[in-house]
């Protein structure tokens, strides 16, 4: 995995609603280092400043007044910037807006894209495509636990419950790949529940919808078809889905288009040969606690099965 | 008073010394847990006794808390529950909930019922499921009649339970 | 001749008899029957610094887990036990107990008064603190700790993604430890209310008990909250209620809500009482009184009122409705208000009076610098969509630590080397005072501003480790480093007590000159406090009235203290206190065993509670009868003198 440093930060938005609170976050940065830099020094003049002339405390106790009246003024005023950019930021804006459904799971996420013709839906995992200056609508829901949808360089967080469908909105306004994390402690592999979103010209993107609709590559190489093999009759078929085969099982993530993303594990490992035997044949050395167990394949079948999946493009 | 501390520590941990077994949670299982069947009876009657016959197999998750909430999550996400109810209350195959399973209610012969399927409709998930996590659903299926210690056995679970059509009117 | 020396002489007070009837219990078994505040109040102190040291070392472990990314040292079973751990012991076995034990050790002698109101109540108050650690040690220990964090949301800390024991022993130490502050809460509002020396009416009143008089009303209201939901959390997990559970009408939704309906107010409930000390050290090192007075007192009310209006801002990314959001948003800005106040106060006081830079005072400063920054990065998050993009990374560790650490560690390290020579009678040493002061600042800031930036960065909580593609980790290498400066300057705080206890020059009755009555008593005071109880005739009594007159005719062959009016401090009747008891201890140790037994079969309430019955009834079986001249209204044979 490359160098992302960056991709997931909060300063450096990429949509109208990271860059709504950008904009509110160094309004508030400056009025608090002017307040911190003004209480510090006073604190700092009151300690060295000469002392033993006549004591006024009704002019101090003015004073300690003014200050306390300048600091309802400064509140107020902040109140009201956090109250439009809130406002600003909770409104869906309503023409164009795409509608993506997230179920969070432990420790991965189920990325739907939902639609009225059942073979245009799209079924994938950890990594959500969307095109560039179009808003997009998240329906968030839960498989078990809170989780929380966070991408920082788009937009702020929001929570995803068992029993409630949240909705948040993010827009991008340039192409690129940010990355985003799970932001509320889920158990064991909390840290490891990372997914990319990927911003993309709205024809690339149709490319890319286009493909996922697809059912799963067919192999093309005796290889390939011998590992095909050793996926439906191993024990991937329990949980995992290829559409277009037998395995239809939702346990585990979405597999069809498998090697179109960048990253598996839930954006732990970069998606390549290496990583991929490794997560196959024991996934908890890499995420202990998750949810995929170590799988005895022995090794004249993990190569042929490494090459059919990394065939499902 | 440091006596004091030392003792009041010491009588606490002799105390929870007895849960340690329930609180032991292996994030990662040894590939191969071997398990031998060889004299596992699938029947209550012994012929010339009433001793019965001795198994050398053992759960290794009996009474381990995490493993009994790991097999409900495996019970749930395996689909078990399409045949046997999302708590094991019997539908299209038999209820889990009695001491008495018709195929044996021992560990082993739980095990056994899992991995190499039954007669009329069991599937064998012995070369699906890797060894370990049968085992928990063994623990599991077992906590459902009762017969796990209760401390091990979690007080409910998150699902909807299931309503008969009478009760949904 | 001062009105004690001439009390004295006159025969109106008999030292050799208060010293006869205040006598403490020898020995070991007497360890167990004492009542006495001063050494209760110390026992909190000390055992909260104890936790207070494991909670640091898990602190160590978990940075030294997060230096590098993808370190191996934790494995994350072990850093979620240790991150919960480690909130678990701050919040509720060290800052609310140490705040306690400050308030159980000075209160009495700040009002005058020879001891708590219900002095048995108190010693059982710290058994079941003790015993609740304890439990939930005993719990880490054996690798079953509680690991769901310390704010344990469901369903993440329920029946099924929490399996086993470790969650229930949380849930039930919250019980134990709460219990224990109720207990602390409702006799330090006696006290203050009913025990006051004659002439303290409520405008003269030292700003400690009042900053311990608000927070006892805010404990009173808030700990109920948080045991009724690890109440209902026990239920879930172990008799299978259906609080937490969307699917039979329950809602995760609400653990959050009862949980930080009590969880804002605990932070001021920490926070309130060292705001009293700040008071006291300003006005000492100062020189003068304290400037605004009144204001002071009104703004740590109003901080106890809108503290329980805020609770919603720990949940603004749940998806609750932006109108309700909006409240929370402004009462949270709005609290910033008395603080701003008080600081105001504080440094207008430094500033008009002639300050020395002695080590209390020098905490104080530290507190200001770094208590503003925890104060105005509240400001921020107390804004909707700065906290959505915020919440739950290090931003708010940052925040968190720079309030608790700055806003009532800081104060509270000035206030034990403040009170220390009284409580033991030496003086701490100055030259290691400030070492340890400069390593705590610098290695606090060097640990927790970065973590600011972390957050920023996109860096969230709670993670055992992360990926080296982010480029967290030269900031939190740099983070662990200020981490081990800054235990190694409480360290220094710590050896520079153990030593001076023992080895520390004598200090007098008012080594620092400060002014109020708690300074007139022999350092260390002797267990009755005040030969005589003082009459109060102003808010500096060691300054503007140091001869005071005194209150004669109470009876010295007993524990006999005077019970005063709320208002004014008139004396209105004596009142016999209860000496050295095993009772307390008993129920505490009953009480126990039904609480530990209820974590793993409910029916060890039932006998708990039937057990507890024998205790109960040795604690109450009626001793002495009454003598007959006490019975009368008003003061009996005394007077003030």
């Amino acid at each position: 995995m490359k160098w992302f440093a960056g991709a997931q930060s909060v300063l450096d938005p990429a949509g109208p609603q990271a860059g709504r609170i950008h904009g509110l976050f160094e309004v508030f940065l400056w009025v608090a280092i002017i307040v911190w830099v003004l209480t510090v020094g006073a604190m700092l003049i009151a300690f060295w400043k000469k002392h033993g002339g006549e004591r006024h405390d009704d002019t101090t106790k003015r004073v300690v007044t003014a200050c306390g009246v300048i600091t309802v003024a400064v509140l107020l005023a902040l109140l009201v910037a956090s109250a439009v950019t809130g406002s600003a930021f909770a409104t869906v804006p309503s023409n164009n807006v795409m509608n993506i459904e997230i179920r969070g799971h432990q420790w991965w996420w189920e990325v739907h894209y939902p639609d009225y013709i059942p073979h245009e839906r799209v079924t994938t995992a950890n990594e959500i495509h969307i095109p560039v200056g179009r808003p997009v609508r998240f329906k968030l829901t839960s498989d078990d636990v809170i989780h929380s949808f966070w991408a920082p360089n788009l937009s702020g967080k929001l929570d995803l419950f068992p029993n409630r469908v949240n909705e948040a909105w993010f827009e991008a306004d340039r192409p690129g790949m940010w990355r985003g994390q799970c932001a509320e402690f889920c158990g064991l592999q909390h840290a490891n529940m990372a997914f990319w979103v990927i911003a993309e010209p709205p024809d690339k993107f149709n490319e890319w919808i286009e493909n996922q609709r697809k059912p799963g590559v067919m192999p093309s190489t005796p290889d390939q078809a011998h590992g095909q093999e050793v996926f439906l009759n191993g024990p991937c078929v329990v949980c995992h889905t290829i559409r277009g085969t037998n395995a239809l099982a939702s346990v585990g993530p979405d597999l069809t288009h498998l090697a179109s993303r960048h990253t598996i594990a839930a954006g732990t490992l970069a998606l390549d040969r290496g990583n991929l035997a490794g997560w196959v044949t024991d996934a908890q050395r890499i995420k202990p606690g998750n949810r995929m167990p170590p799988v005895n394949v022995p090794s004249k079948d993990l190569e042929p099965l490494l090459a059919y999946l990394e065939s499902l493009k | 008073m440091k006596h004091v501390a030392a003792g009041l520590c010491v009588s606490a941990a002799l105390l929870l010394l007895t849960g340690c077994k329930r609180e032991q949670r292996q994030l990662r299982a040894e590939p191969a847990e071997r398990a031998t069947f060889a004299a596992a009876p699938e029947s209550p009657i012994v012929p010339g006794g009433k001793v019965p016959v001795k198994v050398e197999v053992r759960n290794p998750y009996e009474g381990d808390a995490y493993a009994i909430a790991e097999g409900e999550k495996l019970f749930s996400s395996y689909n078990c529950g399409t045949c046997h109810a999302a708590h094991g209350g019997g539908g299209m195959g038999p209820p889990l909930t009695s001491k008495n399973l018709t195929y044996g209610s021992e560990p082993e012969n739980i095990f056994d019922t899992i991995q190499k399927g039954r007669p009329k409709g069991m599937p064998a998930w012995g070369g699906r499921l890797p060894e370990y996590q049968i085992w928990q659903l063994v623990a599991y299926v077992r906590s459902l009649s009762g017969q796990e210690p209760m401390s091990a056995t979690p007080g409910r679970s998150d699902d909807i339970e299931y309503k008969t059509k009478a009760q949904l009117k | 001749m001062t009105p004690t020396q001439e009390a004295v002489e006159r025969g109106t007070v008999d030292l050799s008899a208060l010293d006869r009837s205040w006598a403490p219990p020898q020995g070991l078994l007497g360890w167990f029957r004492q009542v006495n505040h001063q050494n209760i109040g110390k026992r909190y102190i000390v055992t909260a610094f104890i936790f207070f040291i494991l909670g640091g070392i898990e602190a160590l472990l978990m940075r030294l887990q997060l230096a590098q990314p993808q370190n191996r040292l934790l494995n994350p079973d072990l850093y979620n036990q240790i991150f919960t751990t480690h909130g678990s012991t701050m919040m509720f076995l060290f800052a609310v107990p140490v705040m306690e034990g400050m308030g159980v050790y000075l209160v009495p002698m700040m009002v005058g008064t020879r001891n708590v109101a219900f002095p048995r109540l108190n010693a059982f108050g710290y058994y079941m603190y003790l015993f609740g650690g304890l439990f939930l040690y005993a719990g880490v220990f054996l690798h079953i700790g509680p690991d769901a964090g310390w704010f344990a949301y469901t369903p993440l800390s329920g029946p099924l993604y929490d399996p086993g024991k470790r969650t229930d022993f949380w849930a039930q130490m919250i019980t134990f430890t709460e219990m224990s502050a109720l207990v602390v809460a409702v006799e330090l509002i006696v006290t203050i209310m009913k025990m006051r020396a004659p002439g303290m009416s409520l405008n003269r009143i030292p700003m400690f008990v009042w900053a311990m008089f608000i927070q006892s009303f805010m404990v009173m209201f808030a700990m109920p909250a948080v045991m009724a939901c690890s109440g209902m959390l026990l239920f879930d997990r172990s008799v299978g209620t259906h609080f937490f559970n969307p699917a039979e009408g329950g809602d995760p939704m609400l653990w959050q809500h009862i949980f930080w309906f009590f969880g804002h107010p605990e932070v001021y409930i920490i926070f309130v009482p060292a705001l009293g000390m700040i008071s006291h050290i300003v006005e000492t090192f100062s020189r003068r009184p304290i400037l605004g007075y009144t204001a002071l007192v009104l703004s740590q009310i109003a901080t106890g009122f809108i503290g329980f209006g805020l609770w919603v801002h720990h949940m603004f990314a749940t998806g609750l409705p932006q109108l309700g959001e909006s409240f929370f948003t402004a009462a949270s800005m709005m609290i910033a208000i008395p603080t701003g106040v008080q600081i105001f106060c504080w440094i207008a006081t430094i500033w008009t009076g002639r300050p020395t830079l002695k080590i209390p005072l020098l905490y104080i400063a530290g507190f200001i610098a770094i208590f503003v920054i925890g104060g105005l990065s509240g400001v921020m998050i107390a804004s909707v969509p700065l906290d959505l993009q915020v919440h739950d990374t290090f931003f708010i560790v940052a925040h968190f630590h720079y309030v608790l650490i700055g806003g009532a560690v800081f104060p509270l390290l000035g206030g034990i080397y403040f009170w220390f020579p009284k409580m033991t009678g030496r003086m701490m040493n100055d030259a290691v005072g400030t070492l340890s002061f400069w390593l705590t600042f610098i290695g606090f800031n060097i640990t927790f501003f970065p973590m600011h930036i972390l957050g920023l960065h996109g860096m969230p909580r709670r993670v055992y480790t992360y990926l080296p593609q982010t480029g967290w980790g030269d900031l939190n290498l740099l983070a662990t480093c200020g981490a081990f400066i800054l235990a190694i300057g409480f360290i220094v705080f710590v050896l520079n007590a153990l030593s001076a206890s023992q080895n520390g020059p004598a200090a007098g009755s008012n080594p620092w000159g400060s002014s109020n009555i708690e300074w007139s008593t022999p350092s260390p005071p002797p267990h009755y406090n005040f030969a005589n109880i003082p009459v109060i005739r102003g808010r500096e009594p060691m300054w503007t009235d140091p001869e005071p007159p005194v209150v004669t005719g109470l009876d010295d062959s007993r524990r006999e203290v005077l019970v005063t009016n709320t208002l004014d401090a008139e004396p209105e009747h004596r009142y016999i206190l209860p000496g050295p008891t095993i009772w307390p201890f008993l129920l505490a140790v009953t009480t126990t065993i039904g609480f530990i037994g209820t974590v793993f079969q409910m029916w060890w309430g039932v006998w708990g509670a039937a057990l507890s019955f024998i205790p109960l009834v040795g604690w109450f079986w009626p001793r002495e009868r009454p003598r007959p001249d006490l019975l009368e209204s008003g003061c009996g044979s005394g007077g003030i003198e």
